[in-house]
């Protein structure tokens, strides 16, 4: 264990590791919570999201219009909350390892820092440091249950929550994680939120975020995006029905399709991040970046409040 | 949920986390488990200058433990009392919120604890 929590970071090694792209996807997602049973709400907004994607021809896998804003919160549940929803069994079987430089940077936090880990998905971060306290939170009901039991006897901390309206005490982590989230928010104004959002509940003496999210420079993985591609995208994923039962197809929505070997494939909306746009956004939502850097296709920033951050509350 | 954890909690309504009512959220209909944890004293002291005692007091008071020092202890007194270590670990570590509510004082919203969850999404005229 070492302590060096302080003002400094230690440099994190990168170390390469073969891994698919598939596997970079990663966690759920947070966005704002709308319950789909909600009276009165929202009905319209949903008919229009819809309408829209009809128009653009992108209920497939490929490029996506950004969602008005209007409509982004229902556009998320559909094409990011409701398939975690339906695959999360599959999705958590998938995800096992951590990756190198969350692991590092979780193990540098001195004994007894307590923080959050905000879109925990299957809560594969929640037990890498016995020594320090993470609540963990994620949008999917269905993933928090697989994270509360990912510690075994040591039961993790977990609770449903949304990204972007956190119930956590403004000022009081030590450091927040956010890992292969923020991605799934389909306006720039929801990205910088969920950013904002961290920032605000570490301390402001020296409380950290890191944040992952996947890399539109991706040459060599198998999706092949890079400089130039679309940054919105639909991307599937395929559940095996003889590994996993999916969940029948009226309880998420005509998200699933299903082809003729029975597999189901769900739509999951990703924004790119290009080279430099993470570090904006941390800028833009009053944090300073501390270190960044590129791992597997993914980009990633240590932060923490800056000199102009305010707390909102 | 831990007691450790509620103490990091608040409400997530935005217009709520400025007021002083919505903190500590209070526990209602809440049964409790007791988990085994082996004690980490050097895990304790270093997370007690992370609590909030005032609102820790609160919230062992509402769930029938017995009263609380009105000032937290401090790192010595920890590791020269093992009754009050014990005690703290058993308050912050073991104890958890298996089932009932967590209610905002400020503006009332119940968030459901199921199974040791809670579940802090809002209804739509809340977000």
């Amino acid at each position: 264990m070492q302590e060096s929590q302080g003002q400094h970071m230690q440099p994190l090694q990168m170390q390469a590791q073969a891994q698919s792209p598939d596997q970079q996807i990663s966690s759920s997602a947070t966005g704002a919570a709308t319950y789909p049973s909600a009276p009165g709400t929202g009905t319209d907004k949903m008919s229009t999201a819809a309408s829209q994607q009809d128009a653009a021809g992108s209920s497939g896998p490929g490029p996506v219009p950004i969602p008005a804003p209007d409509v982004a919160e229902s556009y998320e549940q559909q094409h990011v909350h409701s398939v975690y929803e339906s695959i999360a069994p599959h999705f958590s079987a998938t995800r096992h390892k951590p990756w190198p430089v969350v692991a590092s940077f979780l193990s540098s936090l001195a004994p007894g820092s307590v923080g959050l880990d905000v879109g925990c998905g299957n809560g594969k971060y929640l037990a890498v440091n016995p020594a320090i306290h993470i609540l963990g939170s994620d949008r999917s009901a269905q993933l928090v249950r697989i994270a509360r039991d990912h510690g075994g006897e040591r039961r993790a901390d977990v609770a449903v929550a949304d990204g972007l309206a956190l119930p956590f005490r403004n000022g009081r982590a030590d450091f927040a994680v956010c890992i292969a989230v923020l991605h799934h928010l389909s306006t720039k104004e929801r990205r910088v939120g969920g950013v904002r959002a961290l920032l605000d509940a570490v301390r402001d003496d020296g409380g950290k975020i890191l944040v992952f999210v996947w890399a539109l420079e991706q040459r060599s993985s198998r999706r092949g995006w890079d400089e130039g591609s679309d940054q919105d995208q639909l991307v599937p994923w395929v559940m095996k029905t003889n590994k996993t039962k999916p969940k029948p197809k009226s309880e998420v929505e005509g998200q699933g399709e299903g082809d003729g070997d029975g597999d189901t494939t769900y739509q999951r909306y990703y924004h790119l991040y290009k080279k430099g746009e993470l570090e904006e956004d941390v800028v833009a939502a009053g944090g300073r970046v501390l270190d960044s850097g590129y791992d597997r296709d993914n980009w990633w920033v240590v932060g923490s409040r800056g000199e102009q951050a305010s707390i909102t509350s | 949920m831990k007691i450790l954890s509620l103490n990091f909690l608040t409400c997530a309504v935005k217009a709520c986390k400025s007021s002083s009512d919505s903190y500590p959220l209070h526990p209602k209909d809440a049964e409790l488990v007791q988990d085994e944890i082996e004690v980490n004293a050097q895990l304790l002291v270093n997370l007690l200058p992370r609590l909030d005692w005032t609102a820790l007091s609160t919230t062992a008071t509402e769930l029938g433990f017995p009263a609380l020092p009105p000032q937290p202890p401090s790192a010595e007194d920890l590791q020269a009392d093992d009754k009050t270590l014990r005690d703290l670990h058993n308050l912050l570590m073991e104890t958890q919120i298996m089932e009932g509510k967590l209610v905002c004082g400020n503006c009332g919203h119940e968030y459901a604890v199921r199974e040791g969850i809670a579940n802090f999404l809002l209804p739509s005229h809340l977000v």
